[in-house]
């Protein structure tokens, strides 16, 4: 039985995907992104910093594991593209770090690890337009926790959360956190 | 950060490194096929400038324009203040024009800080008379970092110029720029040397955190920068030294004063140059020159700073000082 139909309660939290369901949704991504591709070719992963950043790096080593086929892999800040600049003081931008050869005619799928009101994604799309002109943009995310605010879905998702909007949904990676985990919690507090 | 960029010593040195590291991110924008970022838009950057500058004002014309900001330029020839308007009815002209940021260069000492007592958005700096010129002490800190602490970009990120030692040479009486940088630089952990003849040093110097010698030639091997300043002919109303071809022989930078320097120290300048006098023409076109550099590098500096101090929430209006009309 898997710990997500049967979550622990821990101290500040719930988890509810251990670091092996995170494996294997992620082997499972990688699977259908080689599936809907058709192999792969022309596909470059974008991880949106922070976390969708080493994500984007596991799918790639995944894929590579599978097809013996080199992904590009890299990362795509899009602070400056957010609707909600003027809503806190200034923020710290994260890297953009295209793979060489760019996205012009590529299938860039974007990764990230929670799907929520879509803002995020909706951003991506903006900066993703001014660094070129890709085949195809599809989405991929660890988890998707619904009350989207646009007309946005993901293509790969590895786990549907439901939730509700008073809810956090926390993910922890090993690369930022020194774990692999997914929580949720009732308020804003860190678990 | 504060709401005003009007001293380097209003930096802490957590702000200086955000804006770097921004503006680190920043740079890869100059590679892109677009060169713009949505960021500013519905903004609007006054560009004030009461003296003659070509690169300072393009320079924050282009990096508000990269952001989208829209930009109006002022400049005190041909406005209404060859008619004799003062420095606060135009600012009140500006703050009723609904400027978010205003850039003031002028003449006088302490402007920029009487400005940003009257308007109500964001006042940077771009060079108070003999004061401070906080945007050039930043672009050449990132110069500096870029070059000498890590090529890439993900090599510099959050390192400070700790154990560096700069110096600045020449005419540091009437620069603003060496103000900003002594401050900056040393707030950034540098070690910095003013080397200049006794006239061209200001009384105050020893309370500045650097050291200073009347000798270039002893500081030279010990340098890892060597920051040559402009010797302002049009702001020196007394004879300081004797003759520009003694200064330039005691002062100089020559191709055989370069040769004294560490292999990997580099030769800044922050323009525009006197060529022959307080630098010579082969130095300043040299591979170690980093003068062109540091053109490019304030564009992305100030983009940095702009979106810093103007991308995120407005300043709670409590915080603006009370203005008396």
């Amino acid at each position: 039985m898997c710990a997500a139909s049967n979550p622990v309660a821990g101290r500040d939290g719930l988890a509810v995907l251990d670091a092996e369901e995170i494996r294997r949704a992620l082997t499972r991504i990688a699977h259908e992104i080689l599936e809907r591709t058709h192999g792969g070719d022309d596909v470059i992963l974008l991880g949106i910093p922070t976390r969708g950043v080493p994500l984007a790096r596991r799918l790639a080593a995944r894929i590579g594991e599978f097809e013996g086929l080199d992904v590009p892999c890299g990362s795509l800040d899009v602070t400056m593209h957010r609707d909600d600049l003027r809503l806190h003081p200034a923020r710290a931008l994260g890297r953009t770090d295209l793979p060489p050869g760019g996205v012009d005619g590529k299938i860039v799928v974007l990764v990230d690890d929670v799907l929520y009101s879509g803002r995020t994604v909706r951003a991506a799309l903006d900066a993703l337009n001014d660094l070129g002109r890709p085949r195809a943009v599809q989405l991929a995310v660890l988890v998707d926790r619904g009350h989207r605010e646009l007309p946005i879905r993901a293509d790969y998702v590895g786990k549907n959360l439901p939730t509700s909007q008073r809810e956090v949904v926390h993910v922890l990676l090993t690369e930022v956190d020194a774990q692999d985990s997914v929580m949720i919690s009732d308020d804003g507090r860190q678990p | 950060m504060k709401r005003h960029l009007i001293s380097a010593a209003d930096l802490s040195r957590a702000d200086a490194l955000l804006i770097l590291d921004t503006a680190e991110e920043l740079a890869s924008l100059a590679d892109r096929p677009i060169k713009k970022l949505p960021t500013l838009r519905g903004r609007t950057v006054v560009n004030l400038f009461y003296e003659d500058s070509t690169r300072t004002r393009i320079s924050f014309e282009a990096a508000a324009k990269r952001l989208s900001a829209d930009v109006i330029n002022f400049s005190a020839k041909g406005s209404s203040v060859a008619k004799g308007e003062s420095l606060k009815d135009t600012a009140l002209t500006l703050e009723a024009m609904g400027a978010d940021a205003v850039v003031i260069r002028h003449g006088a000492s302490g402007a920029a800080h009487r400005l940003a007592e009257w308007v109500r958005g964001s006042v940077l700096n771009a060079g108070d008379g003999t004061h401070e010129h906080p945007t050039q002490a930043l672009l050449d800190a990132f110069t500096i970092r870029r070059r000498l602490r890590g090529a890439d970009s993900s090599g510099a990120r959050g390192a400070g110029l700790d154990g560096l030692r700069v110096t600045i040479v020449g005419d540091v009486l009437h620069s603003r720029v060496a103000r900003s940088n002594v401050l900056l630089l040393s707030t950034l952990g540098a070690e910095v040397t003013l080397a200049a003849p006794p006239t061209l040093l200001p009384l105050a110097v020893g309370s500045w955190p650097c050291a200073v010698s009347y000798d270039l030639d002893s500081e030279l091997p010990k340098s890892d920068v060597v920051m040559m300043l402009r010797v302002q002919q049009e702001r020196m109303t007394a004879a300081y030294f004797p003759s520009v071809r003694e200064y330039s022989r005691r002062y100089g930078l020559d191709v055989a004063r370069m040769a004294r320097l560490p292999e990997h120290a580099i030769v800044m300048h922050p323009g525009p140059m006197n060529r022959g006098v307080e630098i010579a023409a082969e130095v300043a076109d040299s591979v170690r020159s980093t003068i062109v550099e540091q053109v490019a590098n304030g564009v992305t500096t100030r983009m940095a700073v702009l979106y810093l101090l103007l991308g995120g929430t407005e300043f709670p209006v409590t915080e603006f000082p009370a203005v008396a009309r």
